[in-house]
């Protein structure tokens, strides 16, 4: 035994047996006196395999009915009640995410400023600002959309148009937008100020040539989560963007994004096979932005790291 | 009478060897104490003998531990294990319940639901750990509002609570005023006739004032083990005299 | 210099202007949402709209009850609960607590993928699968309650998930290890020390759950069956606040479509009321520490 324990003392390299490694064996003997404990660590195991049965299944079902009908009658060009193609709603989606991002990024980027470099801490009103984006955030869809409906499509009197969808949307993503980018202000290190004021630069300068470019993958992050509601929003949209067929020719057209599309599909109940293709169009975009987010996001850590 | 045999024992944190090829045997009711400066791995030590190093990522131990005779790394099941060998953590760890709930928590978890047992369990643990006439009233209050040194000596009644052989203590009053550690201190020696106590401490007074065997830990190595009299009068090795006469540490 | 110093102000006075933007947004929301849909419940009155159990806009005279959408809204949110919160805390549990590490990066991105997928996806797979599921094992015609309640069980999971796992992460290790050195187990250990530390954040994941499951929309709408009804059994229909107002509103004008926007202020304030609980919770779980 002393030999062996001065063996391995010498060659550190080589594999140590270690005494300390809890066998099966040792965690039977544990559970065999205490079998609730077994239970319970069953049924929490199965609670998460129950969550990624949810989604395996869901995802799997939807692809399995949906790409044998991605036809290329799906992507026609030209929208007609027998190839009810997505075409247009795709682009008409492209078009929106990029109208309510316009409106919504400046927004949402200069009130993350606001809130991260000029607010004082424990300051009354940013503690508002805080509690309403919290309450903008946990605000329904339709109710979003109610809302767009009166106020820009019947008061402002845009009709179901790209700007009313737009604005709309923007609003409801603007509380994302705003975390994200606060978050992402906060974890630039304040040597990075401190070095640039020492350099007499002034604070305006410093955000913009400092700060923002070292938060930029978090900002991003944040900005295309937000890019997945869009694209995934439906019940904001109906009474806003409203449902037209063609492409959105200009900011006072109406159209009808992906999601919409989908749901007039469903709603019909005449194309169910498109509509199984339409999902895995979806789908599949929504995960794309998604796994991006995360990847950017992912990256930011890595640097930080 | 011998309590704890380490035999060979090596321990790694990844590539780190932070205990190299420990010899120590311990005596019952006695209190031994490791002694050495930070990051020597004595309370890496302390954390083997109950097996709370299972937690750490990457721990690994060679060699070979013994509580009466038989091997703590075999197939003893480590709750009861744990059962038999009781811990203070450094910083007091009181649950967010009530003082009753801490100490109850111990006996209700190897299956005591008897109300009345329980009561007697309470006051019993309370009492040895000297703190049942200041929370006797508070019996239902959360145990987070106790002061520092309360806080530590509730701890102590609730690992007493489960009836433990040994207790081990990692640095428990480095965090209380000299007051409380003068009452833990009081309640270490009153407890040993019924318990064998290990202790960790970096205070080398304390070690002196109430442990009976002293070993000192350099860089992972037992540099010496003896009688703590011996250890403080008269030490054997050169690095042990330059640790207690203060020249490093 | 007094160029630049001008420009300062300027610019800190514009993200202040953004800052408040959010302030503007609920005022405006508020405002319009109240100012079209409080004067329809004073033209029906306020009882007979929110109390009234029959809702027949077209029919003459009209009536405009939702007490039955009210009360469908509560019984979808609650059979969402009973789906979603058991098994979206034991998984949160069990990804803060028991994953093994390589199983985590997996699992953890799959309940976000979860979040990710629309909820006109979730309605077109409820309806496709779950609807006929249903109708041919529990008998009705599938659009249903329990239709609806499992899939918005579904749907809430990764929001209880999420916010569960980093309650149950920010819990001192300390209890743990206090719990573990007295010799429990470690499902004993998480359940009885750490879960109950956890319990006001994991609240705060559930209230945060009910406000999308009240608030759900699209699905809803294409599984649940829409009859202006209290069920009577987990297999018969029901139509939600939100069903309502977007299944009318395409057509309705006048009253009616002043109905349907106060349907809206009343799950408006329903959510409101979900959004302050949430926020008294975080400040006391902020409290004590």
């Amino acid at each position: 035994m002393a030999d062996k324990s001065i063996k391995t003392d010498m060659n550190d390299e080589k594999e140590i047996r270690a005494i300390n490694k809890v066998s099966f064996k040792q965690r039977m003997i544990s559970y065999k006196r205490k079998p609730l404990s077994l239970l319970m660590l069953i049924i929490v195991a199965a609670a998460a395999a129950i969550s990624a049965a949810a989604l395996i299944f869901i995802m799997v079902y939807v692809l399995i009915r949906g790409i044998p009908n991605l036809t290329p009658d799906l992507f026609a060009l030209n929208y007609n009640s027998d190839n009810v193609s997505c075409m247009p709603s795709i682009i008409n989606t492209v078009v929106l995410t990029l109208f309510t991002l316009i409106i919504a990024v400046p927004f949402g980027v200069g009130a993350a400023i606001y809130l991260a470099e000029y607010a004082k801490k424990g300051n009354r009103l940013v503690k508002i600002i805080r509690t309403m984006a919290e309450t903008l955030a946990g605000i329904p869809s339709i109710v979003y959309g109610l809302f767009g409906m009166l106020f820009f499509v019947y008061a402002l009197n845009w009709g179901y148009s790209l700007l009313a969808g737009a604005f709309t949307l923007a609003i409801m993503v603007l509380p994302t937008i705003m975390r994200t980018t606060e978050e992402a202000l906060i974890t630039v290190p304040d040597s990075y100020r401190e070095g640039s004021y020492g350099l007499g630069a002034g604070k305006l300068r410093t955000i913009i040539r400092i700060i923002l470019p070292s938060a930029m993958p978090g900002i991003l992050a944040g900005v295309i989560l937000a890019v997945g509601r869009i694209v995934g929003e439906t019940a904001a949209l109906i009474y806003t963007y409203g449902s037209a067929t063609g492409y959105a020719a200009n900011p006072l057209s109406s159209g009808r994004s992906l999601a919409v599309h989908m749901y007039v599909l469903t709603n019909e109940g005449l194309h169910t096979n498109q509509a199984w293709g339409t999902a895995v169009v979806l789908l599949v975009l929504v995960f794309g932005i998604n796994t991006l987010s995360a990847f950017i996001a992912k990256k930011l850590g890595n640097k930080k790291g | 009478m011998e309590k704890f045999a380490i035999d060979n024992m090596n321990l790694y944190y990844g590539k780190f060897h932070a205990l190299k090829n420990v010899n120590l045997h311990m005596e019952q009711n006695k209190i031994t104490a490791f002694i050495g400066p930070s990051g020597c791995g004595k309370s890496t030590l302390l954390k083997s003998l109950n097996r709370m190093n299972d937690l750490v990522e990457g721990c690994k131990i060679t060699g070979e531990i013994k509580l009466d005779g038989e091997d703590i790394y075999g197939n003893m099941d480590v709750n009861i294990l744990r059962k038999r060998v009781g811990m203070v953590f450094q910083k007091a760890n009181p649950f967010p319940m009530s003082v009753y709930d801490n100490i109850a928590f111990g006996p209700r978890t190897h299956g005591i639901k008897n109300k009345k047992e329980l009561d007697r369990i309470v006051e019993e643990s309370l009492r040895d750990a000297a703190i049942w006439d200041e929370l006797k009233d508070r019996l239902k209050k959360s145990a987070l509002g106790l002061s520092g040194g309360q806080q530590q000596r509730l701890c102590i009644a609730r690992a007493l609570a489960i009836k433990p052989e040994v207790l081990l203590m990692d640095e428990a009053t480095s965090a209380l005023d000299p007051i409380s550690t003068g009452k833990i201190e009081e309640l270490c020696l009153k407890l040993k006739d019924n318990y064998t106590i290990i202790m960790v401490t970096h205070n080398m007074q304390q070690a002196l004032r109430i442990s009976d065997n002293t070993a000192f830990f350099l860089l992972g190595e037992m540099v010496e083990y003896n009688s703590t009299d011996a250890i403080f009068s008269a030490p054997q090795d050169k690095r042990t005299e330059e640790y207690i006469t203060g020249r490093f540490g | 210099m007094r160029l630049s110093r001008f420009r300062e102000r300027a610019m800190q006075g514009v993200f202040f202007l953004t800052a408040i933007t959010s302030i503007a947004a609920v005022v405006i929301i508020c405002i319009f949402l109240f100012c079209n849909g409080v004067p329809a419940m004073a033209e029906i009155g306020f009882f007979d709209f929110v109390g009234g159990q029959k809702w027949a806009p077209t029919n003459v005279p009209a009536s405009y009850g939702i007490f039955n959408m009210i009360i469908a809204s509560i019984y979808v949110t609650a059979g969402a609960i009973v789906i979603g919160v058991p098994i979206g805390i034991l998984t949160a549990v069990f990804l803060a607590r028991f994953c093994p590490a390589p199983l985590y990066k997996i699992l953890k991105p799959a309940t976000e993928l979860l979040a990710g997928i629309p909820s006109i996806v979730y309605g077109f797979f409820g309806l496709m699968v779950i609807v006929p599921f249903i109708r041919e094992n529990f008998g009705g015609n599938g659009s249903s309650w329990l239709a609806a309640s499992i899939v918005l069980g579904i749907m809430i999971l990764p929001t209880i998930i999420g916010v569960s796992e980093s309650a149950i992460r920010a819990v001192p290790e300390s209890y743990y290890e206090g719990a573990l050195a007295l010799g429990a187990t470690k499902e004993r250990s998480v359940f009885k020390t750490i879960l109950p530390a956890s319990k006001s954040g994991v609240l705060a994941g559930v209230v945060l759950g009910i406000g999308r499951a009240l608030g759900e929309t699209m699905a809803v709408v294409l599984i649940a069956g829409n009859q202006v009804q209290i069920p009577n059994a987990l297999t018969d229909g029901l139509r939600t606040l939100t069903a309502n107002i977007v299944l009318e509103m395409g057509y309705s004008t006048g009253l009616h479509r002043q109905a349907l926007i106060a349907t809206g202020v009343v799950l408006f304030v329903f959510i409101l009321l979900i959004t302050l609980s949430m926020q008294a919770i975080k400040s006391r779980s902020e409290k004590n520490g």
